[in-house]
């Protein structure tokens, strides 16, 4: 127990706080800019920004999740980390499982509290944003599975990073349709399909990403 | 020193280890009891760090099986230690998962020559710094086995002594030691191997 906490400790010393290149706080910035943007673009049109607002802000939670993918697991797997700790009888299992774990806590709450701005800037009403924030918890952590199993998947492929995102981006459609479906149908069956998805990326990503690093190795 | 309840050995039998579709070795055997050490000799991409991978369980061997007993540390080109954090701090980082937190670290780093070095971040240590702090990282793990692949790339002619000195220590503390060099490597009762005997 003591020694999960001591990775995960240094996951989200990585991850959070950002010793490797700008942590939590990119895709934030990313994702921000996007709801910012958006307006810019579409002209001043309250209810067409209310209506498509929502849509907006599902697509931009997805791609800032895809930035920071690349750093996920490959540094390790180069720094020879999951090696030593496979020596010590740490599985690939609890080590993809606990970046699933911090990968979500560096994007998922600051991603629901940078929603809030976001919805402003795009005027949605106090009962959409309810649905928005709902379906970000219900959706992240599933693209944080999704995320990490991508990375350890694509790690030491040359244009990983690209590939990865593009990997990404077909594997998610099932979340983004439930998260932001649940908008229009203002209801909490999408938000709840929404969590479904997340938990089966959940069940599957530390299985998947623990042989994929293993298979790496030969 | 650290060999625990049972004494450390590592028992190979006719290993054999293919890379893509080259045969690099067949029918090597090896067995090593507590205070025994091993050199792999041979020319560069013979196998000498294959081998160490399948000893230490990274790899399946194509052919032939490995039995150890006692935990295994590795050093090999790659630190393991996060080069953006000062190398106290990334040393730290193991000394919790090997559960040697406590332990004074003071020792180690004084017998490398680490001990003013804590403070630098480990991305602007030499090639012959990082070499020791990974040995650093050997000895707080406390580990019976020891594989060692190239451990004197990099090194000064002080710090080659050093290590060697530490090897002897390690092994006339019971433990195993099995070493990858091209290099010549100075210890008593040492064994060598030719990796060039078992090329396919």
């Amino acid at each position: 127990m003591k020694l999960l906490t001591g990775l995960l400790r240094r996951d989200l010393a990585q991850m959070l706080f950002g010793a490797r290149r700008g942590g939590a706080v990119l895709p934030i910035l990313f994702f921000l800019s996007v709801a910012m943007l958006y307006p810019f673009a579409i002209g001043p049109d309250a209810p067409l920004l209310a209506r498509t607002g929502g849509g907006v802000i599902w697509v931009a939670a997805l791609l800032a999740a895809i930035l920071p993918l690349d750093r996920l697991v490959e540094p390790d797997i180069e720094l020879g980390m999951f090696d030593q700790w496979a020596l010590r009888g740490i599985s690939e299992e609890w080590v993809i499982a606990l970046r699933v774990l911090a990968h979500w806590l560096s994007f998922g709450p600051p991603l629901m509290l940078a929603a809030v701005p976001a919805s402003a800037l795009l005027g949605l009403s106090s009962e959409a944003l309810r649905i928005v924030e709902l379906g970000l918890l219900a959706g992240t952590p599933g693209l944080a599975a999704l995320g990490v199993t991508v990375a350890a998947i694509t790690a030491g492929l040359r244009g990983g990073a690209a590939l990865s995102g593009l990997l990404v981006i077909p594997l998610a459609v099932p979340l983004l349709i439930f998260g932001a479906g649940s908008l229009s149908t203002g209801g909490e069956g999408g938000v709840a399909l929404t969590g479904a998805v997340s938990l089966v990326l959940l069940a599957i990503a530390p299985f998947a990403g623990g042989a994929a690093v293993r298979a790496g190795r030969d | 020193m650290q060999a625990g309840t049972q004494a450390a050995r590592i028992d190979a039998k006719g290993l054999a280890c293919r890379r893509g579709d080259r045969l690099l070795f067949a029918g090597l055997s090896l067995a090593l009891g507590p205070g025994e050490a091993v050199q792999l000799m041979g020319a560069n991409g013979i196998g000498k760090s294959s081998l160490i991978r399948i000893l230490a369980g990274l790899m399946r061997p194509y052919a032939g099986d490995v039995s150890r007993i006692g935990q295994v540390g590795l050093v090999d080109e790659r630190p393991a230690l996060d080069p953006q954090l000062p190398l106290g701090r990334a040393l730290q980082f193991w000394r919790g998962i090997d559960g040697a937190a406590d332990v004074e670290q003071r020792p180690s780093l004084a017998l490398l020559e680490l001990d003013g070095l804590t403070d630098v971040p480990v991305r602007y240590l030499s090639t012959g710094q990082r070499k020791r702090a990974a040995l650093a990282r050997l000895l707080g793990q406390g580990a019976p086995i020891w594989l060692l692949d190239e451990p004197l790339n990099g090194l000064d002619t002080g710090a080659i002594t050093l290590v060697e000195g530490l090897v002897a220590n390690h092994c006339r503390g019971g433990g195993v030691v099995v070493i990858a060099s091209h290099q010549p490597f100075a210890l008593a009762g040492l064994t060598r191997i030719a990796m060039a005997d078992y090329a396919a």
